[in-house]
């Protein structure tokens, strides 16, 4: 009985292979891009939490020097002979790595990479190994004079060593760059201040810094594949509402030829499970294809953004496959539900013929407004209310989720007015005939609308991050050459060499400190035309140049303004006994940390060791002055850079996250109209026996098929156009609550319409491209078949 | 002693990658052949032999106490500073061969504190210079111009020790001279001891400051091969009894259930006698569940010789050193034919 079954069954997808087809290729897309942006994310987290795992970064408070960038090792064993339990920490650049060096013996952190790479104590310390993962290994091989070691596991672009072969490799022999402060420390210890004066301890961040800092990145990230994974559950719903409609005959013969109702439900449960798997393992595969084409931009748009080291290839993690063919068999439990539900709940006797699937029912949808209308409401009450980057994400899924929802009821009501204006016979039949299909339809309009507006906000935020940070940087990078010395001595002689040839030195100088109990930088400016001229605020004191220039007052970035709570007006403590009114709040897009501008006489006087090494000059003749610095001077080509080639170097990072937006934003639209088309298949077979009557009262096939594809148009268009209020809805959140939250910056909102237009216009495009087929097919439909509708009797 | 060393020592040196270690710092074919070994015959001289070695392999500095509080609670503490090369050699820098281990413990009746460190030699952050006297690892030390009279401390994050040593008799050689045998196959170490310091000083506890006074014990140990490859762990007491003799006797567990038994016994005036295997007998009374492990923690000790029988009960049964190398170690208190206190060592029961 149960192979007889399994058999019936089948024979229903062996006849309806384009069904088939749907509910796999429906399944493989969402679990695509699902797990495509899954494995994105995690081998980015996986990137961060190996490098904060072997350097104990973000885990623990650390130890760094006021002024300069090393601190002697005297000072280490000074600090442990005094009862500071503190590890010390090498770092340095080679070839565009960062050289690591810890030592396991007193790394808080225990060992790092060692036991990691498979390696115990004694012998890291005989072999003195140098690990990195193949890729940065590849890029040391010829560079380095040590063994060295894969560790897959050590972060990108990063090699861990001991303390000693990183000393000698940097050639900082008796220097040490941080030291790492054990949570434990014993008791009776003297303040630091009393053992290493010259050392600042900065707090534990928390989890690593980076992996904050990039969480709305990836946020973003994971709402697009949630989203894509939501439209493409609609696909599936679809197909197997239909599948099980049109099998209602077959089920009642079924349980009439003796088969239990329970073995019946078990087995198209697990036939659906079957199809849940199959189509989990392509989307997995798919979605490894995703990851790997998006993974080197997001990787790049990381590294550019927050200085974050993602590798840029792809680790097929067991974790993936798992999730992902999890995820589908999830969803396909959720999309199945009903229908099974509806099948265990079938009576035997019930009338077999297909009910009209599209059919709306009223309690169903009564439920559906109210959820529509709660999800609104507490979307508007988080916006007004919320707090935090997790409201911000809870008040966007409110606010689609309940536009999505409240989308048929919207669409009903607009299709009745039109009903009511339209005139003839053909066109309120028209109407009347779009009312009755909107039910069937909506879960792919829903698909589109979420799409759409995922589009017009996404790449609203993106356009308008843009616009700004192209204003921002015109007024920021004023300089026209940028220059880099060596060392405080060739500063000070490169500082007399130009002197004479340019209209402004800017030194760019600045300490990382603490400043209202958050990680800063106190940041020195030379205060003349340049400052005076380019510099824009958000907010601003009177004579705001002149009081920073006494050091009277400071000046704050909105980081630090939004974190702290302060604003113009407000005091700020740089030192214990050096508390200055803030005069001024600028922006300061793309930095993560918060920071305060002080005069340069001010800035000396808190910080007199520190000397800068890099320079903004000021000139009217670029060319001339970098061939003089070259030639006369003796710098090097490399330790010059030119405005245009920062500004192209910044822009190209934000080029990259276009690409990865763009890339994002096509691959929801084609799923969204991939959902039409499914749905506006299926329709086409039902639609059969409501059509006859249109057409045996003299309408051809041929103006049907065109009035379907009107009606796909129609229903578009209208979707197209609640989904633009609701993009740029969903762009304010993003730039006045998400990064506000996220970043510490918000940013004016722009609008694009002529994107939008174009956008809606592909929006048409997708709808009569799904619609086209199916109107075909109806238009070509044997007026045997449309006869047949009244022989039986239908 | 020994066992603390051998745990150590197979901790850092005698796995396998050790030879490969030995080669990468000296080229050396194998580890036995680097490091110098133990001979009969070789007299111990001071201050210098007070000061490591760094050509053998494994060496200890290692404080026992036992001490009162004001209101008569006994307490123990012990300061132990450990040394293993990885290489026979010592140099300057990070790269030096040496590594130091540090433990300390508190033991009250109620509680069990430790504390450990690590350090590098060659860069000041742990050493021992023999005169004037100083062994250090980070903060901790025990210091004096002489070992005769030492200031000892050391600090965890819930207790610290800042307390005096006064020697009261001679320093003790164990074995023949110094030479101590720890196994049939002639296994040994060069061993001598302190063990009659009087103590003052004060603990600090999370209760607050304890001002204690007692006597202190201090053993120094070096070789670089102890314990024969059956031997599986130790029991070792040191046991002062309130005539003023004193007790040193250890026990190695061996892997076909025998034992191994050496000892030496002191008089009040600093006279020793070494106690060949087997004269020296100790047997478990009780065993206490520590952290769900068994271990020993009340023993009968029988020296027929000097007409000693007594039981040996341990403060607290839960002296668990939950370190890098986990042993147990913790002050004892005696009664029997003789009364006293004391401390036990035992290893090889994780």
């Amino acid at each position: 009985m149960t192979a007889a079954t399994l058999a019936a069954l089948w024979s229903h997808w062996r006849r309806n292979p384009l069904q088939l087809f749907t509910l796999i290729a429906g399944l493989a897309l969402a679990t695509a891009l699902w797990s495509g942006v899954q494995a994105v994310n995690s081998e980015a987290r996986a990137s961060y939490d190996t490098a904060a795992a072997t350097l104990g970064e973000g885990q623990y408070d650390q130890l760094l020097p006021t002024a300069g960038d090393t601190i002697p090792e005297g000072t280490f064993i000074a600090l442990r002979r005094a009862g500071w339990i503190v590890g010390p920490v090498v770092e340095g650049q080679i070839a565009g790595v960062r050289l690591v060096g810890i030592d396991p013996l007193t790394a808080p952190g225990g060992l790092g990479p060692v036991g990691n790479g498979g390696m115990d104590l004694p012998q890291f310390l005989a072999e003195q190994p140098v690990f990195a993962n193949a890729a940065t290994a590849a890029k040391l091989q010829t560079l380095i004079d040590a063994p060295i070691v894969i560790a897959p596991a050590t972060a990108p672009d990063t090699a861990i060593t001991d303390i000693f072969v990183a000393q000698r490799l940097l050639n900082g022999q008796g220097q040490l760059s941080r030291l790492i402060v054990s949570p434990d420390q014993p008791l009776g210890q003297p303040p630091l201040a009393q053992i290493a004066p010259d050392l600042t301890r900065r707090a534990a961040q928390g989890g690593s810094d980076v992996g904050r800092l990039t969480d709305s990145f990836h946020l973003n990230l994971t709402a697009f594949g949630l989203l894509s994974f939501a439209v493409g559950i609609f696909i599936v719903h679809g197909a197997i509402g239909l599948a099980f409609e049109q099998r209602r005959t077959m089920i009642r013969t079924l349980r009439a030829l003796g088969m239990p109702l329970r073995r019946l439900v078990m087995l198209m449960a697990s036939e659906l499970m079957v199809f849940a798997l199959i189509g989990g393992l392509i989307g997995v595969c798919l979605g490894y294809l995703v990851a790997a084409s998006l993974l080197p931009d997001v990787a790049a748009t990381l590294k550019g953004l927050y200085g974050a080291q993602v590798s840029g290839t792809l680790q097929l993690r067991p974790s993936w496959w798992l999730s992902g063919m999890g995820i589908s068999v999830l969803g396909t439990g959720i999309a199945a539900t009903g229908a099974l539900l509806s099948v265990a709940r079938m009576p035997l006797l019930a009338s077999a013929q297909p009910r009209a699937w599209a059919t709306a029912r009223g309690n169903a949808r009564r439920i559906q407004v109210m959820v529509s209308l709660g999800l609104l409401l507490i979307a508007g009450l988080l916006a007004v209310f919320g707090e935090g980057l997790i409201m911000g994400f809870g008040l966007l899924a409110c606010l689609l989720i309940g536009a999505a929802l409240a989308l048929p009821l919207v669409l009903d009501v607009t299709l009745r007015m039109a009903q009511r204006f339209a005139k003839g016979v053909t066109a309120q039949w028209f109407w009347a005939d779009t009312r009755q299909q909107l039910p069937g339809l909506s879960l792919a309009l829903m698909a589109l609308l979420l799409a759409m507006a995922a589009n017009v906000g996404v790449s609203t935020m993106v356009s308008s991050f843009r616009l700004t940070f192209t204003g921002f940087l015109d007024q920021r990078l004023a300089s026209e050459l940028y220059v880099s010395t060596e060392n405080a001595a060739q500063a000070t002689a490169l500082e007399e060499f130009v002197a004479p040839r340019t209209s402004e030195i800017l030194p760019r100088l600045y300490v990382e400190t603490e400043l209202a109990g958050l990680p800063a930088e106190i940041y020195s400016a030379r205060i003349g035309r340049t400052y005076r001229e380019n510099w824009q605020f958000l907010a601003e004191a009177p004579q705001v140049w002149d009081r920073v220039a006494a050091g009277e007052a400071v000046l704050v970035n909105e980081q630090l303004a939004r974190r702290a709570g302060l604003w113009v007006g407000d005091d700020l403590a740089l030192a214990t006994d050096v508390v200055l009114p803030i005069a001024g709040v600028f922006g300061d897009y793309g930095n993560p940390m918060g920071q305060a501008m002080v005069s340069e006489d001010l800035f000396n006087a808190l910080h007199p060791t520190a000397q800068s090494t890099q320079f903004g000059l000021r000139t009217d003749d670029p060319q001339g002055l970098r061939d003089a610095l070259i030639r006369d001077f003796g710098l090097s080509d490399q330790s010059i850079t030119d405005q245009a080639q920062i500004k192209a170097f910044s822009l190209s990072v934000f080029e990259r996250t276009f690409t990865v937006t763009a890339a994002l934003n096509i691959l929801t639209l084609s799923v969204a109209g991939f959902a039409i088309f499914m749905s506006l298949l299926t329709l086409a077979a039902m639609r059969v026996p409501q059509l006859a009557p249109a057409w045996a009262l003299g309408l051809t096939r041929r103006r049907l098929g065109q009035l379907e594809l009107i009606r796909a148009v129609v229903l578009a268009v209208l979707t197209a156009l609640l989904a633009l209020p609701l993009g740029l809805a969903l762009a304010w959140v993003l730039l006045a609550v998400v990064n506000v939250e996220a970043f510490g910056w918000r940013l004016p909102m722009y609008v694009f319409p002529r994107d939008y237009a174009v956008l809606g216009l592909f929006a048409l495009v997708a709808a009569v491209l799904a619609a086209a087929w199916p109107a075909r097919r109806l238009a070509h439909t044997p007026p045997a078949d449309l006869l047949k509708v009244f022989a039986n009797g239908r | 002693m020994a066992v603390k060393s051998f745990l150590f020592a197979l901790a850092l040196s005698l796995t396998a990658p050790v030879v490969a270690l030995a080669q990468g710092f000296a080229g050396m074919g194998s580890e036995a052949q680097g490091f110098a070994t133990p001979s009969l015959g070789t007299p111990l001289s001071f201050p210098a032999d007070h000061g490591p070695h760094p050509d053998y392999r494994i060496e200890w500095w290692y404080v026992t106490a036992n001490m009162t509080g004001p209101d008569g609670t006994a307490y123990g503490l012990q300061w132990t500073l450990f040394r293993s090369a990885l290489a026979p050699f010592a140099t300057q820098g990070w790269d030096s061969p040496q590594i130091w281990l540090g433990n300390a413990a508190v033991t009250t009746p109620e509680a069990h504190y430790t504390s450990e460190r690590l350090a590098r030699g060659g860069t000041g952050q742990a050493g021992v210079i023999a005169a004037p006297f100083e062994a250090w690892i980070d903060e901790w030390h025990m210091r004096g111009d002489t070992v005769d009279t030492l200031q000892l401390r050391a600090a965890g994050t819930q207790f610290s020790y800042d307390v005096t040593l006064e020697a009261q008799g001679p320093l003790i050689l164990h074995g023949q001279d110094g030479y101590s045998v720890k196994s049939q196959q002639g296994q040994a170490s060069y061993y001598y001891s302190q063990p009659s310091y009087a103590l003052s000083g004060t603990l600090t506890l999370p209760q607050g400051e304890v001002a204690v006074t007692g006597s202190a014990w201090l053993d120094r140990e070096w070789s670089s091969q102890p314990l024969a490859s059956d031997q599986t762990g130790w029991d070792w007491f040191s046991i002062s009894f309130d005539g003023g003799e004193k007790l040193m006797g250890f026990r190695l567990r061996q892997a076909d259930d025998s034992y191994y038994t050496s000892g030496t016994w002191i008089t009040a005036e600093g006279d020793t006698t070494a106690l060949p295997d087997g004269s020296f007998d100790a047997t478990v009374l009780e065993v206490s569940d520590v952290g769900g492990r068994d271990v020993p923690t009340r023993w009968q000790v029988r020296v027929p010789d000097y007409d000693v029988d007594i039981t040996v009960e341990a403060l607290n049964p839960q002296a668990w050193m939950d370190m890098s190398i986990p042993y147990w170690e913790g002050p004892v208190q005696i009664s029997g034919n003789r009364t006293g206190v004391g401390y036990l060592e035992m290893t090889g029961y994780d």
